[in-house]
């Protein structure tokens, strides 16, 4: 932090003052001089909070898709179909059983089985293959499609909220002050923050397990230089199932996720699968917090686009992508 | 060579005993969206095109119907690649096309490109597709947005006591159409339209759009469809809404009314406008109905037709009882099957429909609530008919033609 300061004194500036002023839009009680300019302040909280929190759920989906490619330089063009196939897995459990949290464990671990036999499968036979590799996930990810299809039809699917998550509840920020002096404080789907503290958990957990634990610094080390690191004795195939069965479980949870408070129906595959392409290239191929940060920036830009500039929402994705590819090609967060 | 040799005996046998024993065959192209947001409204439309074979049956005299399907998403690009696939790769003579509003004004351009083919809309809906340089060969047997919308704007003022709404609806030509026959009615009576949200086709998180919603309207009228509207719905049960709803024709259809999950029940009482009635008792919609219901298992139909299925099995049936008449004669680039189809009036589920002189229909409308069946299935009950609804909405043509084409912001909101 320190070092940016000192290296870029005119970037840590804007920053700085970029953060302040967002700070005294989100705690301050707007004037009705900017109320007229850009609308209620209850739209623009609810904008930023939707957009952090829809930024939860590319970090489920992106975050799976970073560390398989971090680890295995594969990229796994299937990963949407198996969020939509987790998805699917979570509406069957939690309609059967009625529990919407038994459902993100069976959702979890039958898409890491399916990752595992991707795994075993496909990419061991073709490893360092990538064209190859590329070709093989497009191709499954259409039979996936069809398959998914033909067994849950075209129709809409929703994973039925648990009765305690439905509703709003009343957040600490104020929007507006009543003209009899009586504050008026945010309402905002308790559902959705339930769910953005659970990617938060998750992220959490994840960065811990990479950077406290044993098997976090064989998969760091596999990262730098994989061919040492199988050289030193370490069975380097089996930490490669392991990765890519987590990734692909963490799919199956945000295909839950989104089929709590989105919905699931053919083409939400390639949707997502979109959505985590860019966040990934935004944030960082192969870095966790630049999924984190990538997920966060598209789920804010979706939004905000979607309130203030409505006709042109679906562009600033992509300005946002192509801004990040001109700029700083890599990724934000990329280490090299 | 002995391989080479059996390969054409096969061949030569297959040929033979093709010209033997095929009909003549019609074939005939239809196109519905398989894919993306409509993909539910897509495949009910083929399920009413499906019954409308049930019914009718594939023989033209001594001929038989074949038809190839192709989807498309609602993207106007995807329905011209399917009609061009359908005429240029598979040689269809006539196409059943398309669902969706903006595809309706793409295939009706591409249309006059091939003046030779007839091309009878299958469900779209957009105002233009019909009213603004209509192609000659380009037959339209469902009512557009507008005259769906017909009925509502006064119910909503007069019965309902609606005095200010706003409108959020999905950004292309269809929505446009609905909300321009709502407004023009609304505000014709009298009403305030404060606000018009649009968003984008394919949008999944609401939140933010529910969040801008105004508060101090009477109602809010929805112009969703398909996955677009149950991801309001649902998004907008969480953000606990409650204010009057009001909906559009394929929001308050069942396609949603049938979606699973609690969602849909903020629906009920709900006021809207469209083509049909799920409860008509009218014992032509009623039979229709039933001819749906036999056609296809329990879980795989809706409880009752949505509006697409009406649309198809009209459009299907008009093509079939013309191409009837003229025997299927389809010589001198079908002159003849094209002046049967301008002239035919067909007693449709959902009422008489007739061909105005832009080869547009004039049909009737209704104006519904939305009811629980107390078991748990939504419909939609029928309010009040409208016979003899016109392009025009009722109005002179010259007064018409002055409000202006459907878009984001027009009609204005005041009487015309």
């Amino acid at each position: 932090m320190a070092r940016f300061i000192e290296r870029h004194p005119a970037w840590a500036l804007i920053v700085i003052i970029a953060v302040a002023v967002l700070l005294w839009l989100v705690f301050a009680i707007w004037p009705p001089g900017l109320e007229a300019a850009i609308g209620r302040k209850r739209v623009f909280l609810n904008a930023v909070l939707n957009g952090i929190t829809l930024g939860g759920l590319y970090f489920l989906v992106a975050s799976g898709f970073t560390l398989i490619f971090g680890l295995m330089r594969n990229v796994n063009l299937a990963h949407g179909s198996l969020y939509l196939f987790g998805g699917y897995i979570g509406y069957a459990v939690s309609t059967w059983t009625g529990s919407w949290i038994l459902s993100f464990i069976v959702a979890f671990i039958a898409v890491a089985l399916v990752g595992v036999i991707l795994q075993l499968a496909v990419f061991r036979r073709m490893e360092g293959q990538d064209l190859r590799q590329t070709m093989v996930t497009i191709g499954l990810s259409i039979v996936f499609a069809d398959l998914m299809l033909w067994v849950f039809g075209g129709d809409f699917y929703q994973v039925q909220t648990p009765a305690w998550l439905i509703g709003p509840v009343q957040l600490p920020l104020l929007t507006a002050i009543k003209s009899s002096g009586e504050p008026v404080y945010l309402q905002y789907p308790l559902v959705r923050l339930v769910i953005f503290l659970a990617s938060v958990v998750i992220g959490v957990a994840m960065w811990l397990a990479l950077n406290r634990t044993r098997i976090g610094m064989i998969v760091r080390a596999g990262v730098d230089d994989r061919d040492i690191l199988a050289a030193t004795g370490v069975r380097i195939q089996l930490v490669f199932v392991l990765v890519f069965a987590l990734g692909a479980g963490l799919a199956g949870i945000a295909g839950v996720v989104g089929g709590t408070f989105q919905s699931l129906s053919p083409g939400e595959d390639t949707r997502f699968l979109l959505a985590s392409l860019v966040v990934v290239i935004v944030g960082g191929m192969g870095s966790i917090p630049g999924a984190a940060l990538g997920a966060v920036i598209i789920g804010l830009a979706e939004q905000l686009g979607s309130v203030y500039i409505p006709t042109y929402a679906i562009v600033v994705t992509f300005l946002i992508m192509v801004l990040v590819l001109a700029v700083r090609p890599q990724g934000l967060l990329a280490r090299r | 060579m002995l391989k080479g040799n059996l390969g054409l005996i096969a061949l030569s046998s297959l040929l033979l005993s093709g010209t033997a024993f095929a009909q003549e065959k019609i074939k005939v192209g239809v196109t519905a969206t398989l894919e993306g947001t409509y993909t539910v409204l897509g495949e009910d439309g083929m399920r009413g095109h499906q019954t409308a074979l049930n019914v009718l049956g594939k023989k033209i005299g001594d001929k038989e119907l074949e038809f190839v399907v192709a989807s498309t998403d609602a993207t106007p690009d995807s329905a011209v690649r399917a009609v061009r696939k359908l005429i240029e790769q598979d040689k269809v003579q006539i196409l059943l096309s398309p669902l969706s509003g903006d595809e309706g004004i793409a295939v009706k351009n591409f249309a006059k490109t091939h003046p030779e083919l007839t091309f009878v809309n299958a469900a779209s809906g957009a105002q233009e597709t019909t009213y603004v340089d209509p192609a000659p060969n380009f037959f339209r047997y469902n009512m557009d947005g507008a005259q769906w919308q017909v009925g509502l704007g006064k119910y909503a003022y007069e019965t309902k006591g609606y005095r200010k709404i706003a409108t959020v609806g999905e950004d292309y030509s269809f929505i446009y159409t609905q909300v321009f026959g709502l407004v023009l009615e609304f505000c014709g009576a009298g009403g305030q339209v404060t606000n018009r949200q649009w968003v984008p086709l394919g949008t999944k998180d609401f939140a933010s759009v529910i969040a801008a919603l105004p508060d101090d309207v009477d109602a809010i009228y929805l112009g969703l469809g398909g996955a677009d509207a149950v991801n309001f719905l649902n998004q907008y049960q969480q953000a606990g809404g409650k204010a009057h709803l009001m909906g559009g024709s394929i929001m308050i259809d069942q396609t949603i009314l049938s979606s699973k999950g609690s969602a849909k029940n903020a629906l009920v009482g709900t006021i809207a406008a469209s083509g049909q009635a799920d409860t008509w008792e009218d014992p032509n919609w009623q039979k229709f109905v039933k001819a749906y219901q036999d056609s296809f298992p329990e879980s795989k139909r809706f409880p009752s037709p949505s509006l697409l299925a009406t649309n198809y099995y009209g459009s299907t049936m008009a093509l079939i009882l013309a191409l009837r008449q003229v025997n299927g004669d389809l010589s001198n680039n079908q002159a003849k099957l094209k002046d049967a189809l301008a002239k035919i009036e067909i007693d449709a589920p959902n009422g008489k429909i007739k061909l105005d002189s832009n080869r547009q229909a004039i049909g009737t409308n209704f104006v519904t609530e939305v009811v629980d069946d107390g078991k748990g299935a939504l419909f939609s009950k029928v309010v009040k008919v409208i016979p003899n609804v016109n392009q025009t909405l009722g109005y002179d043509p010259a007064v018409f033609a002055k409000i202006g084409l459907p878009s984001r912001t027009v009609p204005e909101c005041k009487k015309y």
